[in-house]
């Protein structure tokens, strides 16, 4: 039985494509086999950030439209043999996404794969409906500033009402909440919010924090899922969301001021 | 052993429970059944398919200082050849009632008779709010309200206990209970009830209103803000008051 997780925010430049990227390559770290799609038809980025692009040959809305099979369009990662990305395609727009031809596609997945994660276009339109409608699980992708909080609360009452789950009656989907580019000292300054903020306006579950990182970017640059980075903290926070989702309990980190040294208060480390 | 476990007739046949349901109420302002029997005659001939075999409950508040008997058989079966069905009657006083009974028909509590409504009125005075008679149409939300949502309890309360945030929208024909943060907009008495009031243990609120008299989040004093309180509506004024 495969699980589907949607990356979700409803706010653009969250850090969507880099947390599915992240999340999915944690995923297959721990042996799961896993696969990616970009649902953001027309503003392709994933296979970006998962350093596949040069091996794009199909993609999903090929497969949706029967040009090509779903074999043919699923990258397999270099570094994970476990892990598959489906791209999306550049050429079309979100209309060429059919409800009929996702779920298509995502049964199909769920043959092979046992975590299908959706990484959600921005907006609350076609592509990002689509991307959760099907989603068990749902990871809220938030920035600690409140158009972000606002757009994520937004978007899990569509999760809560206008999903497959929540139209079947069935168990609601499960969400998460995932704080991206946290800054302790810029909550201490009062210019983002804090967690307990976050938290107290989304009442949902934690899932993780993580810290504004020059190592995101430089990841995004290199291609490579901040995951596989083991010195950079971004790397070791989604590692622990991925221990956190699969039922470990990792105390948070991240969350309060590093102290700072002697010597790094001397030299300004 | 209990003798009903052997003797098969004796298993459940029914259940007695209790329960509200609504019921239309032709509330009589006069008592000459024939100018009766032709406004209503009109009314249900404007409308056929809503009356169809409607239970009915005439109502006898406004007759009791004009008359003291009413030709109740008579009425029943202009109310029956309608295709309505006539169950019972309320608000009449003695005699009303007995010749009520004595045709058949049920006399029916009167709420506004109990003895629960005095108790608030004398507390603080207009508080007739207190005993919404709205029936069945209230809600009971136990999920996060979020942003884009909005709920609506027809003819009821709305009653949520957990967060509403900001760009969620309540709506009520009664009163509207929150058990924890209101963040987003709180409409109550939307239908009108100038009676209805909101109560929330957090006030954040965006805008709150009560039947169509409202107040928005700049206008909201700070004293107020973040506490346990009730709104309702004196002399068309909005009061907010510490719960």
């Amino acid at each position: 039985m495969s699980r589907i997780i949607v990356v979700t925010s409803g706010k653009g430049g969250v850090g969507k494509t880099t947390t599915s990227a992240a999340f999915a390559m944690g995923l297959a770290m721990k042996g799961y086999k896993t696969a990616v799609i970009d649902f953001d038809v027309g503003l392709r980025n994933l296979d970006l950030i998962m350093g596949c692009e040069r091996r794009v040959v199909y993609d999903f809305v090929n497969v949706i439209n029967g040009e090509a099979t779903l074999n043919q369009a699923l990258i397999r990662d270099k570094r994970r043999d476990n892990l598959s990305i489906l791209p999306a395609s550049q050429t079309r727009d979100k209309e060429s996404l059919t409800q009929e031809g996702v779920e298509r596609v995502l049964n199909e997945l769920s043959e092979t794969f046992e975590y299908i994660v959706c990484d959600s276009p921005a907006g609350i339109e076609r592509g990002a409906t689509l991307a959760m409608y099907f989603a068990d699980d749902a990871v809220v992708v938030t920035n600690p500033e409140v158009s972000s909080v606002r757009d994520s609360d937004r978007m899990l009452g569509i999760l809560a009402s206008k999903s497959r789950r929540a139209e079947q009656g069935l168990e609601p989907i499960k969400e998460y909440l995932l704080l991206t580019r946290y800054s302790p000292e810029r909550v201490r300054l009062g210019e983002m919010l804090s967690v307990a903020d976050v938290q107290d306006i989304l009442s949902l579950h934690l899932l993780g924090v993580i810290p504004e990182s020059k190592s995101v970017l430089s990841a995004s640059n290199s291609g490579t899922p901040v995951t596989l980075d083991e010195k950079s903290d971004a790397g070791q926070a989604y590692r622990d969301v991925v221990r956190r989702y699969l039922g470990e309990r990792v105390p948070h980190r991240f969350v309060e001021e590093e102290k700072k040294g002697l010597f790094s208060r001397l030299f300004g480390g | 052993m209990p003798p009903q476990a052997t003797d098969p007739s004796a298993s459940v046949a029914l259940e007695i429970k209790s329960g509200s349901v609504n019921l239309l109420t032709l509330k009589l302002a006069d008592g000459d059944l024939d100018r009766v029997a032709k406004q209503l005659t009109e009314k249900v001939q404007n409308a056929p398919e809503f009356f169809r075999n409607a239970p009915v409950v005439i109502e006898l508040g406004a007759l009791n200082t004009r008359q003291s008997t009413l030709d109740f058989e008579r009425l029943s079966a202009l109310l029956r050849s309608l295709g309505l069905s006539p169950v019972g009657v309320r608000g009449g006083h003695g005699a009303l009632n007995q010749g009520a009974e004595s045709a058949g028909l049920a006399v029916l509590a009167e709420r506004v008779e109990t003895p629960a409504r005095e108790a608030p009125k004398a507390a603080v005075p207009k508080a007739e709010a207190t005993l919404t008679t709205l029936g069945g149409g209230s809600r009971v939300i136990d999920q996060p309200v979020r942003s884009g949502q909005r709920l609506y309890a027809a003819g009821g309360d709305l009653i949520v206990l957990a967060p509403v945030s900001a760009g969620a929208e309540l709506l009520a024909d009664g009163n509207i209970h929150i058990y924890s943060s209101l963040r987003g907009r709180a409409l109550a008495g939307v239908q009108g009830n100038l009676s209805s009031r909101i109560f929330c243990l957090d006030l954040q609120a965006e805008l709150i209103a009560i039947g169509g008299h409202y107040q928005i989040s700049e206008n909201l004093e700070e004293s107020i803000r973040g506490k346990p309180v009730q709104v309702f509506l004196r002399d068309g004024a909005l009061i907010i008051e510490d719960l």
